[in-house]
């Protein structure tokens, strides 16, 4: 029985556009479901991982470990008061923190978590995440002046630099992995990537892969580049005149956002849900595991790999990020560019 | 019927934007609303199956240009725009213009005649993706005139670095 048996007898075929609609409806609901929860679990996978890098426990009150924690905080913030400064330009305050939750989750939109399963397959798939990127910061830059207070103010200001500037490091890194796949579509960039034994565009692109990570942290706004926040000298940058649920909404953005990006490495540099082919000659049983483990097990690996380095370093000065940008960043992705160029070209 | 009804959103809605923008009083409002804008404007970009231009679209003028001037107009604290006499006082000429570039237009658009067509049909563009359309075409053709776009663009650079630096 197939699904147009299935739908045929409410009078839906499967070309239809009815039909269509309520396939993309029902994998929106599905991600964005996914998506949700895998949020409320990453605060307390965070917490819980920094605790123990810091030799404390984490959360442990709420249910057995912390486990109901996440519940327990989502609770608490969708109940509290939500305070506008009066002084606030009302409306854009209002939607700085939507705007933030719409340009991450958008995203979402055209990755390919499996072969078979993406909401999106579009050509320019790498630069639709480029241009939702660079709508999340209208969400910093309106949250910061929207406040009217000079902690949220600046806090929109070097969150606005930062993520321009490195924006233009990431898109260089990615440029080359573009160069490699022929292509913008990351579907391609992943089957592209199975041409080779090592099945991954990390190994010959490992200068590009570097600097896409440090650019990562830097667009997602996470230590060592979270000097929007920089609660030492900012109380909490941008956000800090927020409460309840609107503060809740940032963090969703930028936990989403940390999907997003590791995800696009994942696909760009680790081969997305594929296996290495030389891994799977030698170990066939490789094979049965479906391509979503393999991908979520990558994603995973990214989402920690933040919060090691969150633990790990300190936060950098304002002008000494500005300079890793500028000054080394971006020569060495386009460097990195050339060389690729090149030797594509001779091949 | 479904894609009129969608092109005539979009093209409406880019319409009522513009004059949306150059009506605020807040010039902080009207740079977000030029991003509402923007987007619209990528939309009718995908129209023309163009999808590698309204990315570009979204990415540079969203991503960076507008970012610049809601830079400069935060820095200026304009809470409300200056309606001060030496600013607005030559709203006729304005209008003079405007009317007569409208005229113009007006006239002209009936003897609008499509130019000649190239090998790059709907069809071809959707076969062979955009990008690879529009790269070819750029740099093969055209690439004098973007080697001279590029030019200028790079001595604008050099200019605002020659502005910035700090005079000795």
């Amino acid at each position: 029985m197939n699904f147009n048996e299935i739908f045929g007898t409410f009078g839906l075929q499967s070309t239809s556009f009815l039909f269509q609609l309520l396939i993309v409806l029902v994998k929106i609901a599905v991600v964005i479901a996914i998506t949700m929860l895998h949020v409320a679990y990453a605060t307390y996978f965070e917490r819980k991982v920094i605790g123990h890098m810091q030799v404390r426990v984490g959360p442990m009150r709420v249910g057995p470990h912390g486990l109901l924690q996440p519940i327990a905080d989502g609770v608490k913030l969708f109940f509290k008061e939500d305070i506008i400064p009066s002084n606030a330009d009302r409306t854009v305050f209002q939607i700085a923190p939507l705007v933030a939750v719409f340009a991450t989750l958008s995203s979402l939109a055209v990755i390919p978590f499996y072969d078979i399963f993406y909401i999106a397959n579009i050509n320019v798939g790498i630069l639709y995440i480029f241009a939702m990127s660079s709508l999340g910061a209208y969400s910093l830059i309106m949250s910061g002046w929207a406040s009217n207070s000079k902690y949220s103010f600046l806090g929109g200001l070097r969150s606005t630099a930062q993520v321009v500037s490195y924006e233009i490091a990431m898109a260089f890194s990615l440029v080359s992995i573009m160069l490699m796949a022929g292509s913008m579509n990351l579907i391609e960039i992943v089957q592209a990537q199975q041409q080779y034994w090592y099945g991954m565009y990390l190994i010959p692109q490992f200068v590009a892969y570097i600097v896409f990570l440090i650019a990562m942290l830097a667009e997602t706004n996470r230590t060592p580049f979270d000097l929007p926040e920089a609660e030492s000298e900012l109380v909490a940058g941008y956000f800090v005149e927020y409460s309840g649920m609107r503060f809740a909404l940032f963090f969703l953005g930028e936990y989403i956002g940390m999907i997003v990006m590791s995800s696009l490495a994942v696909v760009c540099f680790w081969g997305g849900w594929t296996v290495p082919p030389i891994l799977l000659k030698f170990i066939p049983q490789l094979a049965i595991v479906p391509g979503i483990v393999w991908f979520i097990l990558k994603v995973y690996f990214h989402i920690f790999l933040f919060y090691w380095i969150r633990a790990t370093l300190p936060r950098y000065r304002y002008d000494k990020l500005m300079a890793l940008g500028w000054k080394i960043l971006i020569p060495v992705a386009l460097a990195n560019l050339v060389v690729t160029s090149i030797i594509k070209y001779i091949y | 019927m479904l894609p009129q009804i969608i092109f005539g959103y979009f093209a409406i809605v880019t319409i009522v934007l513009s004059l949306v923008i150059i009506t605020r009083k807040n010039p902080v409002h009207s740079v977000l609303w030029m991003l509402v804008l923007f987007f619209h404007i990528a939309a009718i970009y995908l129209f023309l199956n163009a999808e590698f231009i309204a990315a570009v679209q979204v990415i540079l003028y969203a991503g960076a240009v507008l970012v610049l001037f809601l830079f400069v107009i935060m820095m200026l604290n304009l809470k409300e725009e200056l309606s001060s006499e030496r600013f607005i006082g030559e709203w006729p000429i304005g209008v003079a213009l405007g009317l007569s570039i409208l005229l113009f237009i007006f006239f002209s658009i009936a003897k609008l005649a499509p130019g000649p067509l190239g090998k790059f049909t709907i069809e071809l563009i959707q076969k062979e993706t955009h990008t690879k359309a529009i790269g070819k075409v750029l740099y093969t053709e055209y690439i004098l005139p973007f080697e001279v776009a590029s030019l200028i663009l790079l001595i604008a650079i050099v200019g605002a670095m020659v502005l910035a630096k700090k005079r000795t």
